[in-house]
């Protein structure tokens, strides 16, 4: 396999208002590598709009608007046609929201711009809660877990039923790629979002975000529970380009338990809790080697 | 200059096409929705070079309209009732981010129950997002307020969004002659849009980021608040000029109808403006000393025409087809509000009239006038009158 070197160029600089250990800062810099400075970035109410910069300062060498929570989609719409309109052509235009916005109250806008095939990129950083609000559920937040508005307690009221599957529901719009990615693999995360930029139309790039202060975990520890998080298969990188799967790290499997010991909004789970987390995994493992053998297959020769 | 016969909403489309508009995002509502199809036929024909983003709501409507805008292109959209209300975060932010959007919204009754005809409490109840609004009477009227409030909105001393108002189907569907202006002369009075800021990958900027207490939000909004008093003198500055380019006028922020000496002035906004001068002129046969004083722009309020006209009326009326449940309609409140610190003092009442689309015919117009001039001798009956209630609808 041949070396893959990650761009020197910095464009976000020292003085972001991120927690320590902030997966979503790392993510932010790898993806703007990849991306470079002829990028227009577009954030909605999430720990982006604070991390940034508080007036009159910023922690980006790209132009960067805030926007509406629900309206990631439609403002990166808005600003493609205007540049369509002013005949500028060589810039990106990159949709940066995170769980909330994109999987709860701005899938709709999400939705509508993917479908309407503007020529953007979106990437969902996702930290499985509302972590700027600090730490509510959002359907991004997996089975099980403890957040502030699923505090576990006597009655056991831990986030109930699975995390909604994003991926899916873009693969579902056929756009042209969508791809998952993490923290701990930063090649392959720039390398999925240098083949984005360079596809014309929707592309959509989930990537996976640990947060220290909200996952109940220590700061030094995100990129470790990312590469744990693809080890255990708990979050597969794949991608899907069109519509045909391709699974990009098949590491042997460790058990859930590593991951999950290391954080403590998982410390309450019983044993029997812990044991369906492992099913889970273990089917939609399964299911997505299916889903690549399949299409694959299906796509053969065209 | 061409002359054509068409309805508000194709005025409406003809006035975005004047304006080169360039973004336009919009999505469908009765009574509106042929304002943007037209705009579609435009575009798809090529009539008009814009970019067209067929959003799956309004609420994302004005949001791309907001981006398309810091990116530095001209926008519009329209839109009614549901559409508008659903608007209002982004219209906040519309003013906030200060974009000069201009969109035509046909007002219509808000549900339920469901109706489609006219009521103003769409647009009214959008009164404190920092817009400005303009309640247009005829169909050139909408045309040409469409380019002026381009060129007011843009200036570089008020650079906040507008919109204009039609009366569902009352104009939204009605058809009259409209004069369509040459695009050269359209062009030479209003230039490109030339925003002071925009995205700019070479001189990158964060937009919007956050401001405590103690840092400038709050001089951001006093800045809002001086760009809207600056904008009462820019919309009468242009329409000055738009008169000598194109040779007409709408009457600034308070068109005045045989009010010089008037003793009775009803104070109304829309289409009911002309039904009522049509009454007032034959009041006015009778030896009645009565006028008519139309809401041109509700937003910014003019007080001053408002306090001037308080100088010679003895009763003031204001007709609202609206409501703000829990004290009256927003135009009564509003012209009281702006005559409680003038040294003059006629009587003001409220008529709420027309609410849901119901006719506001020449006689409803008499009965109120009548009980108008009434009150010169006897002073105020009652503050807040609602018009022509059906028997047991109370």
């Amino acid at each position: 396999m041949a070396k893959l070197t990650i761009p020197r160029e910095e464009l976000l600089i020292p003085g972001h208002m991120g927690c320590l250990g902030c997966g979503g800062a790392l993510a932010m810099r790898y993806v703007l590598k990849a991306l470079g400075k002829r990028t227009i970035v577009s954030v909605p109410a999430c720990c982006w709009a604070i991390l940034s910069g508080i007036f009159p300062n910023t922690c980006l060498r790209v132009p960067m608007v805030n926007t509406a929570f629900e309206t990631t989609g439609a403002s990166v719409s808005g600003i493609r046609a205007a540049l369509d309109a002013l005949g500028i052509e060589d810039v990106n235009v990159l949709g940066w929201a995170g769980d909330g916005g994109t999987l709860d109250i701005g899938i709709q806008a999400l939705s509508g711009a993917v479908e309407r095939g503007h020529n953007i990129i979106y990437v969902c950083y996702d930290n499985e809660a509302y972590m700027n609000t600090g730490i509510q559920r959002s359907s991004g937040t997996p089975e099980g877990a403890w957040t502030t508005t699923t505090p576990v307690g006597k009655t056991q009221a831990w986030k109930k039923g699975p995390k909604k599957n994003m991926v899916e529901i873009m693969v579902a719009h056929k756009i042209p790629y969508t791809a998952t990615a993490t923290v701990a693999y930063p090649e392959d995360l720039i390398k999925k979002v240098t083949k984005a930029k360079g596809i014309h139309g929707p592309k959509y790039i989930h990537v996976f975000a640990p947060c220290p202060t909200g996952w109940r975990m220590a700061p030094g520890k995100a990129v470790e529970i990312s590469r744990l998080a693809v080890q255990t298969h708990a979050f597969p990188l794949y991608e899907v380009e069109n519509g045909i799967y391709h699974i990009s790290k098949k590491p042997k499997q460790k058990p859930v338990m590593e991951y999950l010991k290391l954080q403590g909004r998982f410390k309450h789970m019983p044993q029997e809790m812990v044991d369906k987390f492992q099913k889970e995994i273990d089917r939609e493992w399964e299911l997505l080697i299916k889903k690549e053998e399949f299409t694959k297959s299906l796509y053969a020769g065209e | 200059m061409v002359k054509k016969v068409i309805t508000g909403n194709y005025a409406s489309s003809y006035g975005a096409k004047l304006a080169k508009a360039q973004v336009i995002a919009a999505y469908p509502i009765t009574p509106q929705t042929s304002v943007v199809e037209k705009i579609a036929e435009f575009v798809a024909s090529g009539e008009m070079e814009a970019q067209y983003i067929k959003v799956e709501s309004e609420h994302s409507a004005m949001a791309a309209c907001i981006t398309a805008s810091q990116t530095g292109a001209r926008t519009f959209t329209a839109t009614s009732a549901h559409g508008l209300t659903l608007m209002h975060e982004m219209l906040i932010w519309a003013s906030g981010a200060r974009t000069p959007v201009v969109m035509t919204n046909v007002n219509r009754a808000m549900a339920p129950p469901w109706s489609v005809w006219a009521d103003h409490l769409d647009s009214v109840a959008q009164r404190d997002t920092g817009w400005i609004q303009y309640y247009c009477e005829s169909n050139q009227e909408v045309l040409d307020t469409i380019i002026m409030a381009y060129k007011v909105g843009e200036s570089r001393d008020v650079l906040l969004p507008s919109f204009l108002t039609l009366d569902a189907f009352y104009l939204s569907h009605t058809y009259e002659t409209v004069d369509i202006p040459e695009q050269d002369e359209v062009d030479e009075f209003l230039p490109r849009f030339d925003p002071p800021y925009k995205f700019d990958v070479e001189d990158p900027h964060l937009f919007g980021s956050l401001s405590f207490p103690h840092q400038f939000y709050m001089e951001w909004r006093y800045q809002i608040s001086l760009s809207m008093a600056k904008a009462r003198e820019k919309i009468l500055e242009i329409e000055a000029e738009f008169k000598k380019t194109f040779g007409r006028s709408h009457g600034g922020l308070l068109d005045e109808y045989r009010c010089d000496d008037a003793e009775v002035v009803l104070i109304a906004a829309g289409t009911m403006a002309s039904t009522i001068r049509e009454v007032i002129d034959q009041y006015r046969d009778n030896g009645e000393k009565v006028g008519l004083a139309r809401l041109r722009v509700f937003r910014p309020f003019p007080v001053n025409e408002v306090r001037e006209l308080a100088k010679r009326a003895k009763v003031i009326g204001v007709l609202d087809r609206s409501y703000s449940f829990g004290y009256g309609g927003a135009f009564f409140a509003e012209t009281a509000g702006a005559l409680y610190n003038s040294p003059d003092e006629p009587v003001i009442k409220n008529y709420v009239v027309g609410i849901g689309g119901r006719d506001v015919t020449p006689s409803t117009v008499s009965g109120i006038l009548d009980n108008a001039l009434s009150l010169k001798e006897k002073g105020l009956d009652r503050e807040i009158e609602w018009i022509e209630l059906k028997e047991g609808g109370d």
